[in-house]
């Protein structure tokens, strides 16, 4: 095992955590503002990706197409947001959790009805090829590409959350939605306005991993519940929270996958070993959570007062 | 508000002879099916009543708790994977692979309850959520007895006294007065002491335990009980199914248990039955016209919570008193 | 294509339920073809069931005389699903054959289904090691090849080649366990690694990081439909290709992902049982066919698709349309005296085929398209499989 694979590795992890990011930042906004569980948030993403494909491949070029999927994947949620989802905002959990488990099924049959079950999308040719960072360290270009996206949006949002005035009002709404109300913010807007950045946000992470993973029906619920993990642990509500906590369960994640298998293969035939490792990577991850939820429930950054 | 009002009573068909006539038709029901040389829907009926006896136990802690638990998967899963590695290794009794089987459910149960029990609200959701993908990876990792790909078990579990459950009407059977004995003994707890403190409990969790209740016990042993039954689905899973696997425990599948539970009536006590048998027949009807069956499925689920909370057991019997609103919305 | 597989799906489950008793002797052959038809393997599946209703289609719409009626049901890449719609099949519809699975945990999910309710499944790919030998059944029949074969040949291949250093990568499931055990009976260097991944895994970056550290002379994966396509690119992207050899089983580089990957496969070596320019009347026939219909060019899977139609066919019409006595059908089976596309056909005592392995490289053909090429003589002749010993049939 050596430096170089431990050094690629990291920056394995950083790209996911980051794009775990895009979708958990949103997550815990929407959930930290609203007070709403929306299971439909990896739909949301799936969405973007097929749009993102979809305008891809009509354009010719990959920077228009996931553009103009961002747009559209922020328009279609604003408009979930102003019709069927502002209903639930007074409701309870329970009721939150289940009609948006309904909405995956609709958006997730809407999409194969119009798109069918998946769609390539191909990264821009000129990022096909590795770019060399040390002396033997070849890091494929896309997933840099990725990494910078990730965190410029990631000080973007910073920005705008602290320096901003829209970014006030959220700050505002997460951490006492009954005195921001009492203050005279124009709570319906906001939602919808932090609905639809949630959106596009998501829009970012499905155009962007689609080449790397399948653009296919369902992908969102594999990386929804990390996301709920990641909001979890770093604190509803809060930005900071999702940041650290997404860059965490990336981190783990990847190099669970990845070095354990060579410490699992000491002991155990090969088949088991590469069974366990990745079980064992997630079930550190949800302890982790576990934890959390029981010693600190409010997260680590909570954003709540 | 009194305990009284709380609606612990069988869903709407408060005469027993509504009752009757169900356990009628369920009974005529597979002789029906033979008549008409339709076995393959004997099958069917048995997986039906298997997940409504799994949605009628997730109601003992979703509707008569009043908490939101996102794992339930789990318990069912570790019932089913109990027999079906007990019967893989070549032990096949039904006695011993069931009693293990609602056991070990409970014993997971009462461990995840013990920790989950102290959190509230949104946090109980997430954590019940977390154990149960423990669970999921757990089973997911153990190549041994398949893991992702599943196992197949050879033969159905084996209760002697001549009965064989390899044979469809037998099984059907078994499956109907397992679950029957189930909703009787349910209806008589409810009714019981127990079950009015626990829902008094779920209605003013902090006035109960002002008056001295000690609420956390009640709701671990509920919980542990609601475990215990799901093992025993999931036991009757592997072996309607011949076959499990670790998607069996994945969280959209208490997803799905808990659509059944709001489908059918949350708190009541069958409520869970009606709704599995309701989704299940709906999604294999429209899937004989539309591969985009989810599609639907969807809407009418939306519907159901948009605008009949209660579910459609509560839609069903006007005239009959309806019990006041929830207070606090879900904890 | 999705209007014949409703169309499909429709008359079939339309004609089941409309069939209150069954008929004495069978006026059509029903048969119930389960298979991945979405998401990013469905090429596979599509292959064979394009290639099954193509052979359907020459026949007149028949197989051995008989109308058949085939119902189509996507498995969704998942076991239960594919179990369950296999219950449907035989239980309520109550077909004839059952056919058309690509991934082998979910045959082996479905399987039991069949077998214990006395109908034939016909592999037209699946085709896993425990089934060739303890666990065969005579109610299943291999078309493709045994499930290691392809593997063997390539591991034969790198031993020629003198190769002494190779990474391996499978998925962890049966298939893969099976894929990785055949190449190293016949592979005679040092295994640098044995790495299995999970089953539907897209993203190689952890083992692509991996496969650099390890630094190998070979990289040798079995990587089946989209998972393949996947790290292809990503093998290519990583620049790995520059210095290590890429050997692949035989779909692996096959025209599914031909299609997704591009012209950085030249040059690639393979190891299968048949290829496009196989000389005979049959597969003169079949890819001439295949590409007037689908205007694109076959996979092996399409070849194992059409060949298991044929044998139907050819059965059925040994039987005079007899299908009831399952015995006779069961000779008729295992003679198997129809023209195979691969050239001579022939069962072993396990009911999985004996036959050839050819190596083959990815050239371009005379329109410039890329294609697999069957190169020098064949790794393996007559060539059966390591598990025959353990099945007790005979």
């Amino acid at each position: 095992m050596t430096g170089i694979l431990l050094l690629e590795q990291a920056l394995n992890g950083l790209q996911f955590g980051l794009m775990l990011f895009l979708l958990a930042s949103g997550l815990t906004l929407v959930f930290g503002i609203m007070d709403m569980i929306n299971l439909a948030h990896g739909a949301l993403y799936m969405v973007g990706a097929f749009f993102a494909a979809w305008l891809t491949a009509l354009t010719g070029t990959f920077v228009g197409g996931v553009l103009l999927a961002i747009v559209l994947t922020a328009a279609v949620g604003m408009v979930l947001e102003s019709t069927l989802l502002r209903t639930l905002y007074a409701r309870d959990h329970l009721s939150q959790v289940l009609a948006t488990f309904a909405l995956i099924l609709i958006l997730n049959e809407s999409v194969r009805m119009i798109w069918g079950s998946d769609l390539p999308l191909r990264a821009p040719a000129a990022l096909a090829g590795p770019v060399e960072l040390l002396p033997g360290l070849y890091y494929p270009s896309y997933r840099l590409l990725i990494i910078a996206v990730g965190l410029v949006l990631a000080v973007v949002l910073y920005l705008l959350v602290t320096r901003t005035r829209m970014g006030a009002l959220v700050r505002a709404g997460a951490s006492n939605r009954e005195m921001a109300l009492a203050m005279g913010v124009n709570i319906r807007r906001l939602y919808t306005a932090v609905f639809g950045l949630g959106a596009a946000l998501c829009a970012v992470a499905g155009a962007m991993l689609g080449p790397l993973l399948a653009v296919q029906v369902g992908m969102g619920e594999t990386i929804l519940i990390l996301a709920f993990v990641v909001i979890v642990i770093g604190g509803i509500g809060s930005i900071w929270g999702a940041f650290v906590g997404s860059l965490l369960v990336g981190f783990v994640d990847t190099m669970g996958r990845s070095l354990l298998p060579f410490l699992f293969r000491e002991f155990l035939p090969p088949q088991w070993a590469a069974a366990a490792a990745p079980a064992v990577a997630s079930i550190l991850i949800y302890l982790l959570m576990a934890a959390v939820l029981f010693l600190r429930p409010q997260g680590l950054f909570a954003a709540r007062s | 508000m009194t305990v009284r009002e709380a609606p612990a009573s069988p869903t709407g068909i408060a005469r027993t002879w509504g009752w009757w006539l169900l356990a009628a038709l369920a009974i005529a029901f597979p002789f029906v099916m033979q008549a008409m040389d339709e076995d393959f829907y004997i099958s069917f009926a048995s997986r039906l009543l298997i997940y409504g006896l799994a949605a009628v136990s997730l109601n003992l802690v979703l509707g008569f708790g009043g908490l939101v638990s996102f794992g339930h998967a789990a318990f069912v899963g570790i019932g089913a994977y109990t027999v079906g590695i007990l019967i893989k290794e070549g032990m096949p009794n039904g006695w011993l692979g069931f009693a293990l089987a609602m056991g070990i459910s409970a014993l997971f149960a009462a461990a995840i309850g013990a920790i989950s029990l102290r959190t509230r609200g949104v946090y109980f959701i997430m954590i019940t959520l977390a154990f149960a993908q423990m669970v999921y990876y757990l089973v997911n990792s153990v190549k041994a007895y398949g893991g992702d790909e599943g196992l197949n078990i050879p033969r159905r579990s084996d209760f002697g006294l001549g009965l064989d459950l390899k044979d469809d009407l037998s099984f059907y059977f078994f499956v109907l007065g397992l679950l029957a004995l189930s909703l009787w003994l349910i209806h008589r707890m409810m009714h019981a002491r127990f079950g009015r403190v626990i829902l008094a409990i779920r209605d003013d969790e902090v006035r109960a335990a002002a008056i001295g209740y000690p609420v956390f016990r009640y709701q671990l042993i509920l919980f542990t009980m609601a475990g215990a039954l799901g093992g025993l689905a999931g036991a009757l899973m592997v072996n309607q199914q011949n076959y499990v696997s670790p998607n069996l425990l994945h969280w959209t599948q208490s997803g799905l248990l808990m659509v059944m539970v709001i489908l059918g009536g949350v708190g009541t006590l069958a409520g869970g039955l009606w709704g599995a048998i309701v989704l299940l027949t709906l999604e294999d009807v429209i899937a004989e016209y539309t591969v985009h069956w989810a599609f639907y499925v969807g809407w009418v689920l939306l519907a159901v919570v948009l605008f009949a909370p209660k579910g459609l057991g509560g839609l069903r019997w006007p005239g009959r008193r309806r019990s006041p609103p929830k207070r606090g919305g879900g904890r | 294509m999705r209007n014949r597989l409703m169309a499909g799906l429709i008359a079939g489950t339309l004609a089941a339920l409309t069939a209150a008793s069954p008929a004495l002797a069978a006026d059509k052959v029903k048969i119930g073809f389960v298979s991945t038809l979405s998401g990013p393997s469905a090429a596979l599946g599509v292959d064979i069931r394009d290639a099954f209703m193509l052979a359907v289609k020459l026949n007149g719409g028949r197989l051995g005389g008989l109308p058949a009626e085939v119902t189509i049901v996507d498995d969704q890449f998942k076991p239960d699903v594919g179990k369950q719609a296999f219950e449907r099949l035989v239980k309520r519809d109550k077909v004839d054959f059952m056919t058309g699975v690509v991934f082998s945990n979910i045959m082996l999910a479905g399987l039991p289904e069949a077998v214990g309710n006395n109908t034939f499944y016909l592999s037209p790919n699946a085709a896993p090691s425990p089934v060739a030998g303890k666990d065969c059944n005579p109610y299943f029949f291999a078309v493709s090849w045994p499930n290691d074969a392809y593997h063997e040949a390539a591991g034969q291949y790198a031993t020629n080649q003198g190769v002494k250093s190779a990474f391996l990568m499978a998925p962890n499931y049966q298939a893969g366990k099976d894929s990785l055990a055949g190449f190293k009976r016949f592979y005679k260097g040092q295994v640098v690694a044995e790495v299995y991944t999970k089953l539907g895994e897209l993203d190689y970056a952890a083992e692509l990081a991996q496969i650099r550290a390890a630094r190998p002379e070979v990289v040798y994966t079995f990587l089946p439909g989209g998972m393949g396509i996947n790290f292809i690119k990503q093998f290519v992207a990583a620049g790995l290709n520059k210095s290590i050899k890429l050997i692949q089983p035989g779909f692996g580089t096959d025209q599914d992902v031909i299609r997704a990957v591009g012209d950085s496969m030249l040059g690639l070596f393979d190891a299968a049982h048949w290829g496009m320019d196989l000389d005979n009347a049959a597969n003169k026939r079949f890819v001439a066919e295949f590409e007037k219909e689908y205007k694109r060019l076959p996979t092996v899977y399409a070849s194992q698709g059409y060949d298991t139609a044929m044998l139907i066919d050819s059965a059925v019409r040994a039987v005079g349309g007899k299908i009831e006595d399952k015995d006779a059908v069961r000779r008729a089976l295992k003679a198997a005296r129809f023209d195979s596309v691969r050239g001579e056909f022939k069962f072993n005592t396990n009911q999985y085929p004996v036959q050839n392995y050819y190596l083959r490289e990815i050239q371009k053909d005379a329109q410039g398209r890329l294609v697999n090429r069957i190169v020098g003589r064949p790794v393996f002749t007559a060539h059966g499989d390591a598990y025959v010993q353990d099945c007790p049939m005979r």
